[in-house]
């Protein structure tokens, strides 16, 4: 099992959630989140416009079975996917061990789609 | 025939018997629709400070510094409302007993509302009035509610000057400061403007509900007090992004609503001149967020949330000293005026002089005051009140004493501001340290956190 997590522009997230639909992978969690780096992005306050260094993206994770990690990896980088500097990360973690809270069942059975 | 002849001779004496009494001892009464409403704008007015300035500027800072800025708007209305009843109203709207003093000091004679009573009349009145046993002429609703109409402008004046020292200032420095600030500049302005003795007030200077003794006022503390502070650690030259543009439009519709109290009850009656205050304040109100939007989409091709609120108070700002004197087209000019004007000082020009007025109470306050104390002394219209008239209807004295007004409240404003800074600086310290600044000054100065993460 593997843990997906990317980090993507908001205004790439539904191209994301329907390539993921498209690809099968129908259940995952998203959040906002603001870093720092040396990318800036332009704000408007008041009739200022300025660069700020506060950088606004979404992350999405989903824990996933070994097959899926490929299709799952392709079909974020297609989608999220502008050629501009800032488009985001993915990053593959390793899982140990799933569980299911209801009934106790572990190992990817577990995992949400018991067929994929 | 007799019979009736007799009841209508009795009639007419008794009625001549009633006039000749009220010809001879006249008591002035308490006028009920006046009084209720400036119940109602009182209301209005304190409703301004909290919640309405309170969230407009929240949400304009941090996340790490909402509470500061909700805290020091809510201790001011505490702090100030007990100053006022103490001596503050004796100081700014009494009649000081020393002769050469009169015209710039209100004196103690009304501390701690010494001698006023439930049911006296207020001696303050602008376009009711009524006439009394010795023949002069009194108000027509409560001193008391004066008196507290009035509190509530000594709250909310303080408390706009909070804007350009929000997010870096240390709270015990803002406590002794404002509160030295009311006691030192607000109270004495309000004297000269607005006391019958005052000296502006008696060269003539128009000031219907707070341009000069608010808003200059205020706007000018608020420049000199964000020079001496110094940037706030991230300032680099633009704007920290807002923490919350839900809470800025929250508080800019709040304070339009309180405005119609501000404004409309500045003439202390319920009347024409009421209902004149009440539709320039929303017409300038309403041009002035038109241009301001209207602007950013020429210059930044959208409009932004935060933009078309900044206008709608600047538009506030700007008709308040003209509220009782101009018509539906002038309040239109000065919407108009103060967008223009505020929008390139806070864009361009106050990026360029590289002063870091945090949340632009000089920007919009000071700025916007100066425009309309000044349109005042021209587009005053007889039409309204027909003692006064200003430039465009050919008195261009009145833009004289517009100017006197101007100058002076600036002059006393700068260099007062600058000592009580300065004293409360030796005393207590304004700044908080590097560190305190970078953690926030809710954690820091008030130990909460605004959105925590507990049920």
């Amino acid at each position: 099992m593997k843990k997906i997590e990317a980090i993507i522009r908001k205004s790439k997230f539904e191209d994301v959630k329907q390539a993921l639909y498209d690809a099968d992978i129908d259940w995952f969690s998203y959040w906002d989140i603001t870093g720092l780096g040396k990318s800036t992005e332009e704000q408007v306050v008041r009739g200022q416009v300025f660069k700020s260094g506060y950088i606004q993206r979404r992350m999405i994770s989903i824990v996933i079975r070994d097959v899926n990690t490929e299709k799952t990896v392709k079909a974020i980088i297609q989608s999220a996917q502008t050629g501009e500097q800032g488009d985001g990360k993915i990053f593959v973690y390793d899982i140990a061990e799933t569980y299911r809270i209801r009934n106790g069942e572990s190992g990817p059975e577990a995992l949400y789609n018991a067929e994929k | 025939m007799k019979k009736m002849i007799t009841v209508v001779a009795a009639i007419l004496a008794g009625l001549m018997n009633t006039l000749m009494a009220q010809a001879t001892t006249i008591t002035p009464t308490i006028n009920a629709g006046d009084t209720a409403w400036m119940i109602v704008a009182i209301a209005l007015v304190l409703f301004m400070s909290i919640p309405g300035l309170s969230l407009f500027y929240g949400g304009l800072v941090r996340r790490k510094n909402v509470l500061s800025v909700f805290m020091q708007v809510f201790i001011l209305v505490a702090v100030i409302s007990i100053e006022w009843v103490a001596f503050g109203y004796s100081n700014a709207f009494g009649s000081s007993s020393i002769e050469w003093l009169k015209p710039y000091f209100g004196g103690f004679d009304w501390a701690f509302l010494n001698g006023i009573n439930m049911n006296d009349l207020s001696p303050y009145f602008i376009s009711n009035s009524q006439p009394t046993a010795d023949g002069g002429s009194i108000g027509t609703i409560p001193h008391l509610l004066f008196i507290m109409f009035q509190c509530m402008f000594a709250v909310i004046t303080p408390a706009l000057i909070i804007g350009a020292f929000a997010e870096r200032i240390k709270f015990k420095g803002f406590l002794l400061f404002s509160v030295l600030w009311s006691i030192f500049i607000y109270n004495p302005v309000a004297h000269w403007v607005w006391s019958g003795d005052g000296w502006l007030f008696k060269d003539g200077a128009l000031d219907f509900a707070g341009g000069t003794v608010v808003h200059i006022n205020a706007g000018i503390a608020a420049l000199v007090t964000a020079l001496m502070l110094g940037k706030r650690r991230d300032y680099k030259n633009h704007a920290l992004p807002p923490h919350n543009i839900t809470y800025v439009v929250l508080g800019a519709s709040m304070l339009w609503v309180g405005w119609f109290g501000f404004n409309a009850g500045s003439g202390l009656a319920a009347d024409g001149l009421a209902a004149n205050a009440l539709m320039v304040t929303h017409i300038a109100a309403a041009a002035a967020a038109l241009v301001w939007a209207a602007l950013e989409w020429i210059f930044d091709k959208r409009t932004t949330v935060v933009g078309i609120s900044t206008g709608a108070v600047g538009g506030l700002v700007a008709i308040t000293p003209a509220a009782g004197f101009v018509g539906v087209g002038g309040a239109l000019i000065i919407g108009l005026a103060v967008s223009l004007v505020c929008f390139f000082m806070v864009a361009y020009v106050k990026p360029k002089l590289g002063y870091d007025d945090s949340l632009d109470a000089f920007g919009v306050h000071g700025v916007g005051g100066i425009l309309g104390a000044l349109l005042t002394g021209i587009l005053a219209t007889p039409a309204v009140q027909a003692a006064y008239s200003g430039g465009a209807y050919g008195n261009w004295d009145q833009f004289g004493a517009q100017v006197t007004a101007t100058v002076a409240t600036i002059v006393f404003s700068g260099v007062g501001t600058f000592i009580l800074f300065k004293i409360t600086d030796k005393l207590v310290g304004v700044r908080v340290t590097d560190k305190e600044e970078a953690t926030g000054l809710d954690e820091t100065q008030h130990g909460e956190t605004a959105y925590t993460n507990f049920d």
